[in-house]
This record gives structure tokens, C-alpha cells and sequence, in this order.
């Protein structure tokens, strides 16, 4: 094939890709231009000047910091508990072998891809019954719950990558299986604790619906919830001060991206997740 | 786990045969079939069925899945600053939170939002995007959050296969097309199963941006099961109506869970 040809095929890719990069960048672009807009609007204009007073408008106990907090008392306990009963769950299906793995991981897969959503209105009456309702406890286990099947099943193929005969050592020194776990396959399979961990606090921190059903009070309404208040309740919309807030709600989970996508390459989650 | 998913969901197949509702009753009572037939009878869930097979549809299995195979393809060929760009962008609208989507892009079609102003400039007609065509709006809005999944998927899988086939191909004088028929599809076939699967299940419980965008409305013309049954359970404060129409979800995602076991079933 000649250069001229590659060139031009290249050529051709790149600016199909540029194209939907650019209707996709669209909306991002919006959310940037308005936060800094001191007269923003919901169509997309250059800034009448730059400035900093939407966010500082936002920056209040009320508006951010409480949500926030919340939303990392959440996530952060959720995440915790799912990546802790991921591992213990996961150990046994790794290392032992068992009739039961099999249906188990049978059972975790299809309970991985079931739709939470559906499941949102039994969980509601049957948190009333046994008065969970509008506790942050009770919340974070439901969020654990949710999320602990797909991360036993990533923590599980994780695991068996790492090789057996290093624990056999540990075993024979008088280590305890708990002992192993913890001193010698979690240390060696950081990047895949790290993969689970940070995807589980992604999940969880992008959720509207669970913590929309399952809180009450304000007080404790996490920011996926609160965002919501811009629209509704509060009269009129302030653009320039709800695209602050977005800009402010979404940082925390690109970052996370950004730093484990750089260190272990894209889709990091999609290895185990699809080719099981 | 076996409490707060199994409980519910036994939980919810219990009461999905009641007549449980929020207030003003002591007693839930047994009504059997009746909150499935009254389903049935009842335009607005016939309507919500509806909607979420087109939603389903135009944004899962057209817009995600087939926009995702075409950025994974072109990103094979394409140089390596543009891949970056791209990748960089599309992967961001995935990773932000469903609210912060669903808020962004009901500001793009809003009538007086960034689509219209951009139609404007090119002469072409502009209109009020969330009222005439708001289960189209959101179908692109979910195409906007969830293809870069697809085309994560995609990349990893055209990678995996060995240049020595597609040389071999073109040398014997495949057209690109032709390739991309006979040779790349065949050989990716798991992966668009999985794929498929996967953005199907996410898509079916999609609230959070619809919600955000358009409430269901206007009327319930964007109103897809999700929010149908909040609405029954919560807004018509019937519980047992509302669950009955949760099950009836959670089997349809049941059947396509069951689906995605067997195309993985080997590997487990």
C-alpha cells in the first residue's frame, strides 16, 4: 500500500474523530465557559469577562461544602465496606476450590448485571419497615450491597493472577490464611485493589437515584442529590452558579480517572469486567 | 449481600401481589394478579414500555454500540494526537457524575441552548428540542454518557487481533468494507454480545438523566419505565402497583442478564 494512500486514510480517520469529538466536547465546553461567566445563560456564548464570583457564590456550608461532605461520608464508607467484603468474599473463590464456586460466581455475575433502578421501590417500603430510612448507615450498606457483586467479581479475577506458591511459603512459615490475604496477595495485587476501589467510589459517587429515595433530610442529602435543588425549588436558575457547582461536584472523579487510567492504561476496568 | 438484594427483591415479589400503599392504610392486603393486570390495562405503562424500548433501542443498541465500534475503528487508523483528543473527551462525558450529564445537556437542547444557536448560524430549522422531541433528546443524551464505554470495549478488541490477518486480507485486495464485514466483525462477535448486553441492562434502568432533563414529561412523553414506576410508587403513593411494575423490569433485565451469562459461561 503506498504512503500517499495511508496518509490520506489517516487523514480521513482524524477528522471523523475530530468531528465527534467536537459535538461531544460541546456541552463540556458550556459547563467551563458559564462557570466563569459572570452573565451566563443556557446557550453557549463567550464569557462577558472572566470571573471567579460563580464560585464563589457556591462556596458556602450550605450550597457545597455539607453535600460534599456528605457525599464523601457515603462513598467513602460504601467504598470502604464493598472493597473490604469484596476481598474476604473473593479470597476463598481464588484460592480454594470448592463445588460451590462455580454457582456462586454464576449467581455474583448475574446479580452484577441486574438493574438496580428496578429493585429502588421494594428497597424503599422495605427500609421503612425496619426503620433504615434516611440513615446514612443504612445508605452506605445499600451502596455496598449494590456494588459488591461486580467488585467480588473483579477482585476474584484480580486474585488469580496472583501466583499461589508465594502464599504456599507464608503457610509453611505459620501464617494464617487471614495473615496471607492481608500481608501478601493484597500487597501484591495493588493495582487491582486500587481498580475496584476507585471504580466502587466512581459508581457511587455518580448515583442520583439511591440516595434520592433512601434520604429525607437535607441535611444529609449527598451532592448528586443536591444539584438537583438549582432546578426546581429555587425559583429561577442561576446558570453561572449551577455550572460552578457541576464543575466542583465532577473534579473528585475525573481526577480519580486520570490517576489510575494513568497508570494502567485505558478501560481500566473493562479487562475483568469483560473478558471474565 | 444475600439481605439488602435477595431480601429486597423476594420483598419486592411479595409485594408486588398487594395493594400496599404509603399512607392511609393499616394493612396491606393480597390481591393476587390484580396489580399485573391493571399493568396491562393501563395506557401510561403500555405508553412507558414503549418509550423504553425506543430509548433502549436508538441510544443503546444504534448510538452507543454502533458509534462506539465506529470511533474504536477509525482510532486503529488515525494519528496519535487526534486518538488522545478524542479518547480524552468521550471518556469525560462517561466519567461525569448522571446528574451533571443530564443537566449538561438539557442546557443543549433547551430552546434557548447551544443546538438551536447552532442550527440558527446554519440556517437550518431550530425548535424546542425537550417538547417536540424529547424521547429523541434524551435517547442522544444517553448516547453522549455511555459510548465511550462501547469504544473502550471495541478498541480492546480490534487490538487483539493479529495484524497478520488484516494484511493478509488487503493484500488479497479487500476493500475496507469488506474487511470490516467478513474479517474484523466475525472475529469481535463476543465482544459486540457483551457489549450489547451490557449497554442494553444500563440503559433499562436509566433515571438520573431523564429525570434531570425532562421529569417524564412534557405529559409522559419521555416517561420510560424507571420513571413510571417512581412515579406509581411515589407521586400516586402506590407502593404495590409501583413494585409490581419494578419486577416487571427486573425480569426483562433478569432475561438479559441470563443472556450475558451464557455468552461468558465458558470463561467462568
Amino acid at each position: 500500500m503506498s504512503a500517499r494512500r495511508t496518509r490520506s486514510r489517516r487523514l480521513a480517520a482524524d477528522i471523523g474523530l475530530l468531528t465527534v469529538a467536537a459535538t461531544f466536547a460541546v456541552p463540556l465546553a458550556w459547563v467551563v465557559l458559564s462557570a466563569l461567566d459572570p452573565k451566563a445563560d443556557v446557550g453557549m456564548k463567550t464569557p462577558d469577562g472572566i470571573t471567579l464570583d460563580n464560585f464563589d457564590a457556591v462556596l458556602t456550608d450550605e450550597i457545597t461544602f455539607t453535600p460534599m461532605l456528605n457525599s464523601l461520608l457515603l462513598c467513602g464508607g460504601g467504598t470502604l465496606l464493598t472493597v473490604v467484603s469484596a476481598a474476604l468474599a473473593a479470597y476463598p473463590l481464588s484460592r480454594y476450590t470448592s463445588r460451590l464456586n462455580r454457582p456462586f460466581m454464576l449467581t455474583i455475575l448475574f446479580a452484577t448485571s441486574l438493574p438496580i433502578t428496578a429493585i429502588m421501590v421494594p428497597v424503599y417500603a422495605l427500609f421503612v419497615r425496619v426503620d433504615l430510612i434516611d440513615t446514612m448507615h443504612g445508605t452506605i450498606f445499600f451502596f455496598a450491597a449494590s456494588q459488591l457483586p461486580f467488585a467480588i467479581w473483579l477482585m476474584k479475577n484480580f486474585m488469580d493472577g496472583v501466583p499461589k506458591e508465594l502464599e504456599e511459603a507464608a503457610w509453611t512459615d505459620g501464617a494464617s490464611p487471614f495473615q496471607s490475604l492481608l500481608r501478601i496477595v493484597l500487597p501484591l495485587m495493588g493495582p487491582g485493589v486500587a481498580v475496584v476501589t476507585v471504580f466502587s467510589f466512581v459508581m457511587m459517587w455518580g448515583n442520583f437515584f439511591v440516595p434520592f429515595m433512601l434520604l429525607l433530610s437535607p441535611d444529609q442529602m449527598p451532592a448528586a442529590v443536591s444539584i438537583n435543588d438549582f432546578f426546581g425549588s429555587k425559583g429561577a436558575i442561576v446558570y453561572g452558579q449551577l455550572a460552578a457547582f457541576s464543575l466542583i461536584y465532577s473534579t473528585p472523579v475525573i481526577l480519580l480517572y486520570v490517576l489510575v487510567a494513568r497508570k494502567l492504561g485505558g478501560g481500566f476496568a473493562l479487562g475483568g469486567a469483560v473478558k471474565g | 449481600m444475600a439481605l439488602f438484594l435477595a431480601g429486597p427483591i423476594g420483598y419486592c415479589a411479595y409485594i408486588a401481589f398487594t395493594d400496599l400503599q404509603l399512607t392511609g392504610q393499616a394493612e396491606e392486603s393480597f390481591v393476587g394478579f390484580e396489580n399485573f393486570r391493571t399493568a396491562f390495562g393501563d395506557e401510561d405503562f403500555v405508553n412507558a414500555v414503549w418509550l423504553t424500548l425506543v430509548f433502549t433501542f436508538l441510544s443503546s443498541i444504534v448510538g452507543q454500540n454502533t458509534l462506539g465500534l465506529a470511533l474504536a475503528a477509525l482510532m486503529q487508523r488515525a494519528s496519535r494526537t487526534v486518538r488522545t483528543i478524542t479518547g480524552a473527551v468521550v471518556v469525560t462525558a462517561w466519567v461525569l457524575p448522571e446528574v451533571v450529564a443530564g443537566f449538561l445537556l438539557y442546557a443543549f437542547f433547551r430552546r434557548d441552548g447551544t443546538l438551536n444557536a447552532v442550527l440558527d448560524f446554519l440556517h437550518l430549522p431550530s425548535q424546542n428540542w425537550l417538547f417536540t422531541l424529547p424521547i429523541l433528546a434524551v435517547s442522544f443524551a444517553n448516547v453522549w454518557r455511555g459510548t465511550a464505554f462501547s469504544m473502550l470495549v471495541y478498541s480492546a478488541a480490534l487490538n487483539e487481533i493479529p495484524k497478520e490477518i488484516t494484511e493478509a486480507a488487503e493484500v488479497d485486495g479487500a476493500s475496507g468494507w469488506r474487511r470490516m464485514w467478513h474479517i474484523t466483525l466475525p472475529m469481535i462477535r463476543r465482544s459486540i454480545g457483551t457489549n450489547l448486553m451490557l449497554n442494553t441492562l444500563q440503559t433499562l434502568s436509566v433515571f438520573g438523566l431523564i429525570w434531570v432533563m425532562t421529569r417524564g414529561g412534557p405529559g409522559n412523553r419521555s416517561q420510560t419505565l424507571p420513571l413510571f414506576m417512581y412515579e406509581q410508587a411515589f407521586q400516586k403513593s402506590m407502593i404495590g402497583y409501583g413494585t409490581a411494575v419494578a419486577l416487571l423490569l427486573l425480569l426483562v433485565g433478569s432475561l438479559f442478564s441470563l443472556v450475558y451469562m451464557r455468552l461468558l459461561r465458558t470463561e467462568v
